[in-house]
C-alpha cells in the first residue's frame, strides 16, 4: 500500500494537464474546453480526422502557439514550467518540424546541443545516431537523406537533452519496418521514464494509448 | 446627438474668428491666421501616435485584439492630422519663407514621421492573420518610436531650424495677441474634440466589423 | 526575461557559427549582398565616367549601395529558416534572445564583409580621395553596425508575414533614415576633411542609434519570435 502511494504522489509531481483549451482560427473553432490530465509514465493519444486540430493541439502543448482560452500547464516535480522552461523539458518530433539540410548528422546534434547549453560529445551523437539506425552516414548533409532517414534523425535530435515529454505527430511517417520498430522502442523507453504525446490514426499506434482522446 | 452638433458650432466659431475677430500678426501678416490650423493639428497628430503607441504596448502586454484596433485607428487619425499639419506648414513656409519645402530639420522629421506610419499601414495590409498582424505591426511601431525621436526631437535642436520653437515659445519675442490667444485656445479645444469625436466614430465602426466577421463564421 | 550574460553568448555563438557554415556551403545571402552591390557600383561608375563628382553626391551614393545591398542580403538568414521549416526545430530548442543576437552577429558578418570589399572598390572606381581615412572607417564600422541591428530585427518581420519581397525595404527605410542621414553627413565630411567637431556630433548620433537599436530589438524580438 504504501508504494503504491508513494507511486501515486510521483505521478502528481509530473504530468501535462489541459485545463478548458480551447482554439479558434478566426471564425472556426477547431475545439473548445478541452480538460484532462496526462499522468507521468503513460502514452496519451490524440485521434481525430484531418484537420481535426490534432497537430494544433501539440503545437499548443509546446508553447509554439497560444490557446485562444485556457491553458496547459507542464508540472515537473510539482513546479509548474514557465514557458521558457518548456523547451528544456519536451522533445518534438513533427512533419512540420525540419533540420539543417546543409548541415550533416553530427554538426545539426551539435548545433541543437549548444544552442540549448548541453554539454556535447562526438561519441554521445554517434552512440545516438547509432541507436536511431543512422550509422556510417553520421558525417553525411540531410539533404542527401532520404525522407525516412530525416525522420529517424528527428528522433536523434527529440532525444537529444533527454526531456521528459516527448511529443510526436504522425510517429511513423515515412518509416520502414525496422523504423517502426525503432519508434515501438523509443515509446516504450519514454513510458518508463516520462511521458509519451501521440497524435495518429494509424490503429497500432493507437494501441500504445494508456488513454486517447478524440478531437471531433 | 449634441456632441457632434456642439462641436460643428464651435469649430465654425473657430473658423470665423480666425479671419474676422483675431487680427493679422506682426511679421507674418494674414498668413499668421494659419497657426489656429497648423500647431492644433499638428498637436493633435502627436497626441493620436502617442495614444497608438500606447495601445501597442498594452497590445503586446495583454494581447487583446481591441487594443490592436484601437492603435489602428490612432495611427489612421494620427496620419490624418499629420498630413494636415505637413500641408498647414509648407503654405506657411512658403508665406514666411517664400518656399513652400525646404528640407527644413522640422519638415524632415514630419515626413519620416508620415513614411514610417505608410510603412506600418504596408505592413498591416500584407498579413492576415488577425493575430500575427497586430503582433508585428506593434512591434514595429515601437521600434520606429524607439529609434525615430532622434529626428523628432534631437535634430530639429541640433541643426539650425527656422521653425519656431513650441517649448520655448513664451520666452520668445513672438508674443500672441490676447485675442489671437483666445482663438489659438478654442480651435486647440475644437481639434482635440473633433479627435475624440472621430475616434469614437472609427473605433465604433471597427468593433461593428469585427463583430459582424465573428458573427458571420458562427 | 531573465539574463544570463555568459550562456547567452556561447549560445549565440553557436547561432551564428551555424549560419555561417550554412551560408559557406550555399552562399545564399552573400551572393545576393555582393552582386547587388558590385552591379549599383559599376552602373554609377560607368554613368559617371570621368567625372570627379562632389563629396555630398559620393557620400550619399556609398550609403545608398550599402542600404540597398543590406536590404537585399540580410532578411534571407530569417526567411530561410521560416521557408524550409527549421524555424520550428530552432525555437523548441533555443531562446529567443541567443537566437536574435547570433542572428545579428551573422548580419554584421556579411556586411562587414561587404564593406571590406566595397568601399576601396567605390574609392576607386569614383576617384574620391578620402582626407580623413580614420574617420571614414569609424562611420562605416558605426554605420554598418546600425544597419545590421536595425535589418535583423526587421528580417525577422518580414519572415513572418510571408516573406513579401518589397516589405523589408519599405519597413527599413523610415526606421533607417536617422541612421543614414547621420552617417551620409559624416562620410561627406571625412572625404572632404572639416573640422571635428563636425563630424563628432554624427558619429555620436550614429553610437547612440546602434545602441538603441540594439536594445530595442532585444526587447521586442520575444515578440516577433513567439506566437
Amino acid at each position: 500500500m504504501v508504494v503504491t502511494g508513494r507511486k501515486e504522489a510521483g505521478k502528481l509531481l509530473n504530468q501535462v494537464a489541459v485545463r478548458g483549451l480551447s482554439k479558434a482560427y478566426r471564425r472556426r473553432i477547431l475545439f473548445k474546453d478541452i480538460s484532462l490530465i496526462i499522468p507521468d509514465r503513460s502514452v496519451f493519444v490524440l485521434l481525430g480526422p484531418n484537420g481535426a486540430g490534432k497537430t494544433t493541439f501539440l503545437r499548443i502543448i509546446c508553447g509554439l502557439i497560444p490557446a485562444t482560452s485556457g491553458q496547459i500547464e507542464i508540472i515537473i516535480n510539482g513546479q509548474v514550467l514557465s514557458p521558457r522552461e518548456k523547451r528544456t523539458q519536451i522533445g518534438l518530433v513533427s512533419p512540420d518540424l525540419a533540420l539543417y539540410g546543409e548541415l550533416s548528422a553530427v554538426e545539426n546534434l551539435e548545433f541543437f546541443a549548444e544552442v540549448r547549453g548541453i554539454p556535447f560529445s562526438l561519441a554521445r551523437a554517434r552512440e545516438l545516431l547509432h541507436f536511431v539506425g543512422l550509422q556510417g552516414r553520421e558525417h553525411d548533409l540531410l539533404d542527401t537523406y532520404s525522407s525516412g532517414m530525416k525522420q529517424r534523425m528527428k528522433y536523434a535530435c527529440a532525444l537529444l537533452h533527454q526531456p521528459h515529454i516527448l511529443i510526436l505527430d504522425e510517429p511513423t511517417t515515412n518509416l520502414d519496418e525496422s523504423g517502426v520498430a525503432l519508434v515501438d522502442k523509443i515509446i516504450k523507453q519514454q513510458k518508463q521514464q516520462g511521458i509519451v504525446i501521440i497524435a495518429t490514426n494509424e490503429p497500432r499506434e493507437v494501441a500504445y494509448g494508456d488513454q486517447t482522446f478524440t478531437l471531433a | 446627438m449634441l456632441g457632434p452638433l456642439i462641436l460643428g458650432i464651435w469649430m465654425s466659431g473657430v473658423i470665423i474668428a480666425s479671419f474676422l475677430y483675431m487680427p493679422a500678426t506682426q511679421g507674418l501678416g494674414e498668413m499668421g491666421r494659419i497657426i489656429v490650423y497648423h500647431v492644433p493639428a499638428a498637436w493633435i497628430a502627436v497626441l493620436a501616435y502617442l495614444m497608438a503607441m500606447i495601445n501597442s504596448v498594452g497590445y503586446l502586454r495583454r494581447g487583446q485584439l481591441h487594443l490592436d484596433r484601437q492603435a489602428q485607428v490612432n495611427a489612421e487619425l494620427g496620419t490624418v492630422f499629420c498630413l494636415l499639419a505637413t500641408v498647414t506648414g509648407a503654405i506657411w513656409s512658403r508665406g514666411a519663407w517664400g518656399q513652400y519645402w525646404n528640407w527644413d530639420p522640422r519638415q524632415t522629421s514630419i515626413a519620416v514621421l508620415l513614411m514610417i506610419y505608410a510603412a506600418y499601414f504596408v505592413l498591416r495590409s500584407a498579413i492576415d492573420d488577425p493575430d500575427r498582424r497586430a503582433r508585428l505591426s506593434a512591434v514595429y511601431a515601437i521600434l520606429a518610436f524607439f529609434t525615430v525621436p532622434f529626428l523628432v526631437f534631437i535634430v530639429p535642436r541640433i541643426y539650425f531650424s527656422l521653425h519656431p520653437d513650441l517649448i520655448n515659445l513664451a520666452d520668445r519675442s513672438f508674443d500672441m495677441d490676447s485675442r489671437m490667444l483666445v482663438v489659438f485656445l478654442a480651435s486647440l479645444a475644437g481639434f482635440t474634440g473633433l479627435y475624440v469625436w472621430l475616434y469614437n466614430l472609427q473605433i465604433r465602426l471597427e468593433n461593428l466589423a469585427y463583430r459582424l466577421e465573428m458573427k458571420r463564421g458562427e | 526575461m531573465e539574463i544570463r550574460l555568459l550562456p547567452w553568448l556561447r549560445q549565440s555563438l553557436a547561432v551564428l557559427r551555424k549560419d555561417l557554415r550554412i551560408e559557406f556551403r550555399t552562399r545564399y545571402a552573400y551572393s545576393a549582398l555582393i552582386m547587388f552591390a558590385i552591379t549599383t557600383l559599376v552602373t554609377v561608375s560607368f554613368s559617371v565616367g570621368g567625372f570627379v563628382l562632389d563629396a555630398d553626391i559620393t557620400a550619399a551614393l556609398l550609403w545608398i549601395i550599402l542600404f540597398f545591398s543590406a536590404m537585399a542580403g540580410l532578411a534571407r538568414t530569417f526567411v530561410h529558416e521560416e521557408e524550409t521549416g527549421t524555424v520550428t526545430a530552432l525555437k523548441m530548442a533555443a531562446q529567443p534572445e541567443p537566437v536574435l543576437i547570433g542572428k545579428y552577429l551573422f548580419n554584421l558578418t556579411l556586411l562587414f564583409s561587404l564593406a571590406v570589399l566595397i568601399v576601396p572598390l567605390f574609392l576607386v572606381m569614383l576617384n574620391q580621395t578620402v582626407l580623413l581615412p580614420g574617420a571614414l572607417i569609424a562611420v562605416i564600422l558605426l554605420g554598418c553596425l546600425g544597419l545590421a541591428g536595425a535589418s535583423t530585427i526587421l528580417a525577422a518581420i518580414v519572415a513572418k508575414a510571408g516573406a513579401k519581397s518589397s516589405l523589408m525595404t519599405v519597413l527599413a527605410f523610415p526606421v533607417l533614415l536617422p541612421l543614414l542621414f547621420a552617417a551620409i553627413s559624416a562620410t561627406r565630411v571625412a572625404f572632404a576633411g572639416g573640422l571635428p567637431q563636425a563630424i563628432a556630433a554624427d558619429l555620436l548620433m550614429l553610437f547612440f542609434y546602434d545602441g538603441i537599436v540594439v536594445v530595442a530589438s532585444l526587447l521586442l524580438f520575444e515578440y516577433v519570435w513567439n506566437e
